[in-house]
């Protein structure tokens, strides 16, 4: 790559919150695309480098998941505060997806069934001990969609969302073009 | 021989047999008006309100509409556009719509519709509201957390008695849409699976019945619901 373009490459960070990596992985299904990605951008926080603390401002951030502990809550604080546009990809991001199922019942009957009730722990804690430490996530009453949390600039719908469209809209977000998703790659699942 | 009347639709002149349903008239002359509590053969409610369109500059329902001589309908402006936005917005809002997990994705109306429309989030707050799952009858499952409470199923539901199976309980934000436990204990495959479909979403599913078609040939897969009649 010359080193002209390597200057203008956007800087985009990604986290995966309460999700399970589908969407990242969905990113990593863009194949020989990569190669272009690379060209376009640099990754600075995310899993893909394993960059663990932001190092500098970020012009893209790129979410999955939503939150569902006070760690999801402050990481995502982090993405505001240091990604110019921040984008929330994929149906957990969006809704709080399958993690969200448990938002119509309350805290103490998930850990409890969690911990002391469910098939495969019954019967094998008998002082009944919920987990509670500080260095584990406090748990939320019930999981939250990102944009409940802080503004979101766009969301890419899907579980996960097509790597056609995480393509269509990263290739956007560089070139400052709108985005205009194509129907077959709107999708909800 | 059946009369006909004119209007016009979008400006456009166009002819329509006397009496006819809005909905479907327009059909006929190619212009698509959105519907979900809608279904042909059954008589209409007006219970969802998406069909909303200007009937000589007035909001009218256009299933519960027929159309008259001179009627000037008007079927695409922003702020109906945006209202149908609006009206799909609000169901997702209100229910627990977990499309990826939906024996119906794909070949739902409500979904069909917030992709025509390209919701991603609504811009109302999520309710999560505590509903329940019926698993326990033996020819249906009536999932309550997608009943858009359309009553299409009240209305176009009988069982060989001629007796009604799904009933609806509760006011207000309780409203819940009930199968009855005896009139459809013993309904014939036939008829479960028409309540299944006659159903817009995925709240009453046949048991056993779901995900047997594969991602790629669903009905909303590649077309916008609708583009059938206009683009
Ligand atoms: S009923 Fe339709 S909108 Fe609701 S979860 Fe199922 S596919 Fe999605
Ligand atoms: S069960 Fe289906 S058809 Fe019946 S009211 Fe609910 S959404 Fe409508
Ligand atoms: S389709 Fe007309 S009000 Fe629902």
């Amino acid at each position: 790559m010359s080193p002209k373009a390597a200057k203008t490459r956007k800087i985009i960070a990604t986290t995966s919150l309460a999700g399970c990596f589908g969407c990242h992985m969905s990113l990593l299904d863009i194949d020989e695309r990569l190669f272009d990605l690379i060209e376009l951008v640099e990754f600075n926080k995310s899993p893909f480098d394993d960059i663990k603390t932001f190092t500098r401002e970020c012009d893209i951030g790129l979410v999955e998941g939503g939150c569902c502990n006070d760690e999801n809550v402050h990481v995502l604080t982090e993405f505001r505060k240091h990604c110019k546009t921040l984008v929330a990809f994929g149906e957990c991001a969006l809704m709080g997806g399958l993690p969200a199922l448990r938002n119509t019942i309350p805290l103490r009957e998930c850990l409890e069934e969690a911990y002391l009730h469910g098939p495969t722990v019954a019967g094998r804690n008998p002082q009944g001990l919920i987990p509670s430490d500080p260095d584990i996530p406090k748990i939320l009453n019930r999981v939250y969609p990102c944009h409940e949390v802080v503004k979101i600039d766009y969301f890419l719908p899907g579980c996960p969302p097509s790597a056609d469209l995480i393509w269509d809209a990263l290739v956007a977000l560089v070139t400052g073009q709108e985005l205009e998703p194509q129907y077959r790659t709107f999708k909800f699942d | 021989m059946a009369s006909f009347v004119r209007f016009t639709l979008d400006g456009r002149a166009c002819l329509a047999e006397e009496g006819a349903q809005l909905v479907a008239a327009a059909k006929e002359c190619g212009v698509y008006i959105p519907t979900l509590c809608n279904y042909p053969g059954i008589p209409p409610k007006g219970a969802c309100r998406i069909c909303t369109v200007l009937v000589n500059g007035i909001p009218q329902t256009a299933c519960t509409t027929k159309v008259v001589e001179d009627m000037a309908v008007v079927t695409r402006t922003p702020e109906l556009e945006e209202f149908r936005k609006a009206v799909v917005e609000i169901l997702f809002a209100e229910g627990n719509h977990l499309c990826p997990s939906c024996e119906r994705s794909g070949n739902c109306e409500l979904q069909a519709l917030a992709y025509r429309y390209r919701v991603t989030v609504p811009h109302f707050p999520y309710l999560f509201p505590k509903r329940d799952v019926e698993a326990w009858h033996p020819k249906l499952v009536k999932d309550h957390n997608r009943c858009i409470q359309c009553k299409r199923c009240i209305r176009g539901i009988h069982n060989a008695e001629g007796k009604a199976i799904f009933a609806f309980g509760k006011r207000g934000d309780k409203v819940v849409i009930n199968i009855d436990p005896e009139t459809s204990k013993n309904i014939s495959d036939e008829l479960a699976q028409r309540a299944m479909d006659i159903c817009p979403v995925g709240a009453i599913l046949r048991k056993g019945k779901g995900f047997d078609t594969p991602i790629g040939r669903r009905k909303y897969d590649h077309q916008p619901i609708g583009s059938e009649v206009q683009a």
